[in-house]
């Protein structure tokens, strides 16, 4: 099967989703998620998660997926956008196993909830520590350029 | 059943290949649940990375799989030459694929030592596998000025052209190593206590393995004819001949044999590469500060599998998000599924033989 030709089909089946020029990234409504990926999974040949993350893009959040067909050898850039006052959607676990700790880490780093997800724990910072690092609000020590930039002083 | 107890495994242990903390629920011998707790070695280099331009952020790649600081390097730089669509001179290209592949065997040759050290073989097989290791990590001394961590593959090219007499150096290495690997098969491979120890233990079925985004020499050990070097070829290695060994079991005997032979699939890939080095200058005159618009997601062959990088750039001088798919991360993942119950014994053989490295787990 070619590229386009499974682009055309998941848009023939799912027609609210669109494709992003720049990526070839195919954009989706969070609560088409889990349907579009049970299609992918089972009718569509993606048997592998490849990785999950996600992009703050300040006034939203971005959950990007990659998914990977070994039959058809075409990976597929699925983005779910998640606002900000609900930072959470739907787990993918259930279909890929792998996706149980990219998920956590998602949720470690910048603090989108995954629901159902069988363990939701932080996987990488302290289970106690309220921040998200990742996020771009979150500033940590004041780097070096940033102090030369605004003309303070090393200490 | 008895009475179950926990037993802490970790995070300072020998045989864990790093700070890892599993938690092992017991009943006896018999390994019931396995929890790893990770971080011990977070760094947060993805949030160093927007903090620092494209060019900053390589020797930060050294330190994620840092017994595979090359092939890192050539990750991180192929995916910001695809993003920025920056050509590579071919000298520099032909060097850079010898780098990855002996970095790759001795990254395997660390594997194969420690794997035997965890079954028992105490010292021997990791004395053997460190003294050819020196060979190469002392020519990547002479070559970049580093022993672990390298920052040789250079945005555009290479920081430098080899010095003169490497070829010889390499040459003779793969008639060493060639020697050397018919002794780890008579030391290890067909020794009796090792493939009681080996044989059987944590099998991995093809399709939890595809399940778990397992992928390297633990995918193929289990029967997936996948490699990205063939699949989807960067830099100039569909000019090579070399074949994917696949194992059949899935089990950590298949994984350990694996890395043998791949070991000497690389042998075979550096030496067609050697005497095809075309002439020039490795180093490109590309600028030192980029400005990138766009995202990017590149994946390369990494001793322990898959490494990707998925960069997003808004037009600053630092990419905006980078993240990093580490397969260590991911192989790591299957660990609970396979050690359900087993001897505690043989959980430790099974962790052995995903080849882990922490610095990327963590990252």
């Amino acid at each position: 099967m070619q590229n386009s030709e499974i682009l055309t089909q998941i848009k023939n089946k799912f027609p609210d989703l669109f494709v992003e020029e720049q990526s070839n990234a195919v954009v989706i409504p969070k609560t088409a998620l889990l349907g579009i990926v049970y299609f992918l999974k089972n009718e569509m040949g993606f048997t592998n998660c490849h990785c999950v993350t996600a992009v703050d893009r300040k006034d939203k959040m971005e959950v990007v997926y990659h998914l990977y067909s070994f039959s058809n050898h075409f990976m597929l850039t699925l983005k779910v956008m998640v606002t900000l006052d609900d930072l959470a959607l739907e787990s993918v676990t259930p279909l890929w196993r792998s996706a149980d700790w990219l998920e956590r880490e998602v949720f470690d780093l910048f603090g989108i909830k995954f629901l159902n997800h069988p363990d939701l724990r932080r996987i990488m910072n302290p289970d106690e520590w309220t921040d998200y690092p990742l996020r771009k609000d979150f500033k940590g020590r004041i780097l070096f350029q940033d102090r030369r930039r605004k003309g303070l002083k090393d200490k | 059943m008895g009475e179950l107890f926990t037993v802490n495994m970790g995070p300072q242990h020998p045989s864990t290949h790093g700070v890892l903390y599993l938690e092992l629920v017991m009943d006896g011998e018999i390994v019931l649940s396995c929890k790893p707790h990770l971080g011990y070695l977070h760094r947060s280099i993805e949030k160093i990375a927007e903090n620092r331009t494209y060019t900053q952020f390589i020797p930060f790649t050294d330190r994620l799989d840092y017994l595979a600081s090359m092939n890192n390097n050539l990750g991180y730089c192929l995916a910001v030459e695809k993003l920025l669509n920056i050509a590579v001179p071919p000298r520099a290209q032909y060097l850079r694929v010898i780098m990855a592949e002996l970095n790759r065997v001795i990254s395997h040759l660390v594997a194969i030592g420690t794997f035997a050290q965890d079954l028992g073989a105490y010292a021997t097989p990791l004395f053997y596998a460190f003294r050819d290791r020196e060979k190469i990590v002392e020519l990547f001394d002479e070559i970049c000025g580093g022993r672990l961590t390298y920052n040789y593959i250079r945005i555009g090219g290479l920081s430098g052209d080899v010095p003169a007499g490497t070829e010889q150096v390499i040459k003779d290495f793969i008639k060493y190593e060639r020697k050397q690997l018919v002794e780890y098969n008579e030391l290890l491979t067909y020794n009796v206590i090792f493939l009681a120890r080996s044989k059987k233990i944590g099998i991995l079925t093809q399709e939890t393995a595809i399940n778990y985004s397992v992928t390297g020499p633990m995918l193929r050990a289990s029967g997936v004819k996948w490699d990205i070097r063939k699949e989807e070829p960067y830099l100039v290695y569909d000019k090579f001949d070399f074949d994917i060994p696949t194992g059949t079991a899935g089990d950590a005997w298949d994984r350990f044999k694996l890395k043998l032979d791949e070991i000497e699939q690389s042998l075979r890939i550096i030496e067609q590469a050697i005497g095809a080095i075309p002439e020039g200058n490795p180093v490109s005159k590309v600028n030192r500060v980029f400005r990138g618009s766009g995202e990017t997601y590149m994946r390369t062959e990494n001793p322990k599998g898959e490494l990707g990088f998925y960069l997003v750039a808004d037009g600053g001088l630092m990419p905006y998000r980078c993240k990093i798919r580490s397969p260590s991360f991911s192989n790591l993942g299957a660990l609970p599924e396979l050690v359900k119950g087993l001897n505690i014994s043989d959980a430790v053989c099974v962790l052995g033989s995903l080849d882990i490295v922490m610095g990327e787990i963590d990252r």
